[in-house]
């Protein structure tokens, strides 16, 4: 084996051996400690210069208390089964709406059709933090949409939008709609028009060809963009944060405000960690996706 | 696909981009009223963009942000495209299951994960927190987002070209530099574009691995939004995504001529 394919693996090995899976290591360690008021803010440590009876000492100190009071308290529960609703509820509702965008674009002329990708991709490189900032003004009780709506006459007072579940929907389906978009889009453009023609001249209907056909077909890319949708939108932080309200259990917010403004970090830590657990069938599902697109080369 | 295109598909295409750009658009309209009401016009004027610039906290942020972004969209670049060359050639290496899993897992890891397991590594070695943490935690994350755009280039690249290279003389790493980096090079740049995009954007992960000193333009802004909405910061929202909307249209452009310029020479040299 020479020594430039040697690096080309050990290089970007090594880096995300350092610095992604041993990470993943010291939260799991971390989530078996207690907190304490010090810094680093929890215990034991582990210091071998102590010996190995200390060593030892310190790795008895270790327990899965955190993970038991997480189960057995209500408020942690409720927020992995709010985060989970939320998510499962936005996935469907941007599959709503990204698919007939994808299926009207792939059907658009060969022309617009770089012009319309360009404007899906467009909004994902501007920042996420803009973009639901953008919706703040919006959708206060004074904010733009309410002057709309009772500037028409359909509204005699302002409807309570944000700071409530609603405004947190409208958050996730607007900020990861290109997500769900550009995989069903590729696999529908890369779909044989004829196969319709075929179906129809065979005796479907417009409605029974396009359920019989299309919608088979963009099956794998309808999956990987609910995929890319469902699982950043459990842990996401930001939009319930701005858009959503008290009512908002998140299980992100909940591990800010854990590490941040209660700097329990052993809690935090578990939070974590039972959020990748919930996590892991979908993104070991993704990954497989992911694996196979590439291989195939599309 | 392609086939007629109906009043259905024109509908859904146009609510669609009308629901990705009206509330871009109302944001950047105004950043331009004269009244410090965000929601109420009275008015154009510049006013906020002068006060945008003499804010010395903004501007501080927004230096850090891009130095962050320059140097992170640097080294991921290159840490990124050698491990999309170890994915797409080296089928065959000790561990490459758990390689593969490390570089696409980070891609839709929750960043409240990313975020906290970064910094208490970076607590558990004692490293002060600061400008080199948040790089550090920018290049692991962004890496992975390169080594997927430069594979999807390579795995359509023509292995017996460098192939050919090397049997004329040149090293393995002579052939990379002057066969195949040169035809994957549009990838490796969009690599780190995307890259520089995702540093400048990220709040969640610079928050956790940040430490005095080091406050960048995201969690700026996220400080002065949880406070309210201000025109202020409507205006410097409104120059990043004017800079981004140039950078994404030029490098378009860039890559369609040339894609015409490799047409045309194709046609004028058939073989």
């Amino acid at each position: 084996m020479n020594l430039f394919r040697r690096l080309t693996i050990l290089i970007p090995y090594l880096w995300l051996l350092v610095l992604f899976l041993l990470p993943f290591l010291i939260v799991f360690r971390i989530s078996l400690s207690e907190p304490v008021l010090a810094m680093p803010p929890y215990a034991p440590q582990f210091d071998l210069g102590e010996g190995w009876a200390a060593f030892r000492d310190a790795l008895s100190q270790l327990s899965f208390a955190n993970y038991v009071w997480l189960t057995e308290d209500a408020l942690y529960r409720n927020a992995y089964f709010s985060s989970l609703r939320i998510a499962l509820v936005s996935t469907f509702l941007t599959l709503l709406i990204g698919f007939p965008l994808a299926y009207g674009m792939a059907r658009a002329s060969e022309g617009l059709r770089p012009i319309l990708l360009m404007l899906v991709i467009l909004p994902f490189w501007t920042s996420f933090l803009i973009r639901v900032y953008a919706w703040i003004g919006i959708l206060k009780p004074e904010g733009l949409l309410n002057q709309f709506l009772m500037s028409l006459g359909l509204i005699g007072e302002p409807l309570t939008i944000l700071n409530t579940n609603t405004a947190v929907y409208i958050g996730i389906v607007y900020s990861y709609l290109p997500f769900m978009v550009l995989p069903i889009y590729a696999t529908l453009e890369k779909m044989d028009y004829s196969l319709i023609e075929a179906a129809q001249d065979l005796g479907c209907t417009a409605i029974g060809a396009f359920w019989k056909v299309t919608a088979r077909l963009a099956v794998p890319g309808v999956l990987a963009g609910c995929l890319l949708v469902f699982i950043p939108a459990v842990g996401e932080f930001v939009i319930p944060d701005l858009l959503g309200g008290s009512e908002t259990l998140m299980i992100g917010k909940t591990l800010w405000t854990e590490f941040f403004n209660n700097r329990d970090w052993p809690v935090a830590s578990a939070v974590a960690i039972i959020l990748l657990i919930l996590l892991v069938v979908p993104i070991v599902l993704f990954q497989n996706a992911q694996a196979r697109a590439q291989e195939t080369g599309s | 696909m392609s086939g007629r295109w109906t009043w259905f598909n024109v509908t859904s295409v146009v609510l669609g981009f009308a629901f990705l750009y009206i509330p871009i658009i109302l944001l950047v309209i105004y950043s331009f009223n004269e009244s410090r009401l965000v929601t109420v016009w009275a008015g154009f004027s510049t006013r906020w963009y002068v006060e945008m610039f003499n804010n010395q906290g903004l501007m501080d942020a927004a230096w850090v942000t891009i130095r962050v972004a320059l140097v992170s969209a640097t080294v991921a670049t290159v840490l990124g495209t050698l491990a999309a060359l170890a994915l797409v050639r080296y089928t065959r290496f000790a561990g490459r299951t758990l390689f593969t899993g490390m570089v696409y897992a980070p891609l839709v890891m929750p960043e409240v994960i990313t975020g906290l397991s970064l910094l208490l590594l970076f607590v558990s070695i004692n490293m002060d927190r600061g400008f080199w943490t948040v790089t550090l935690a920018h290049i692991t994350f962004s890496l992975c987002f390169v080594a997927v755009v430069v594979q999807s280039r390579l795995v359509s690249f023509d292995m017996s070209l460098e192939e050919a290279a090397q049997d004329l003389g040149c090293t393995p790493f002579e052939a990379f530099w002057k066969v195949t980096l040169p035809v994957i090079f549009p990838a490796v740049i969009s690599g780190w574009m995307l890259a520089f995009t995702l540093s400048l954007d990220d709040l969640v992960i610079a928050s956790f691995t940040s430490g005095p000193g080091a406050t960048t333009l995201p969690m700026k802004i996220y400080s002065q939004v949880r406070l309210g909405v201000t025109p202020e910061i409507n205006a410097v929202c409104t120059i990043l995504i004017g800079l981004v909307a140039i950078g994404v249209i030029t490098a378009t452009m860039v890559t369609k001529q040339r894609a015409v310029a490799d047409a045309r020479a194709r046609q004028a040299d058939p073989a």
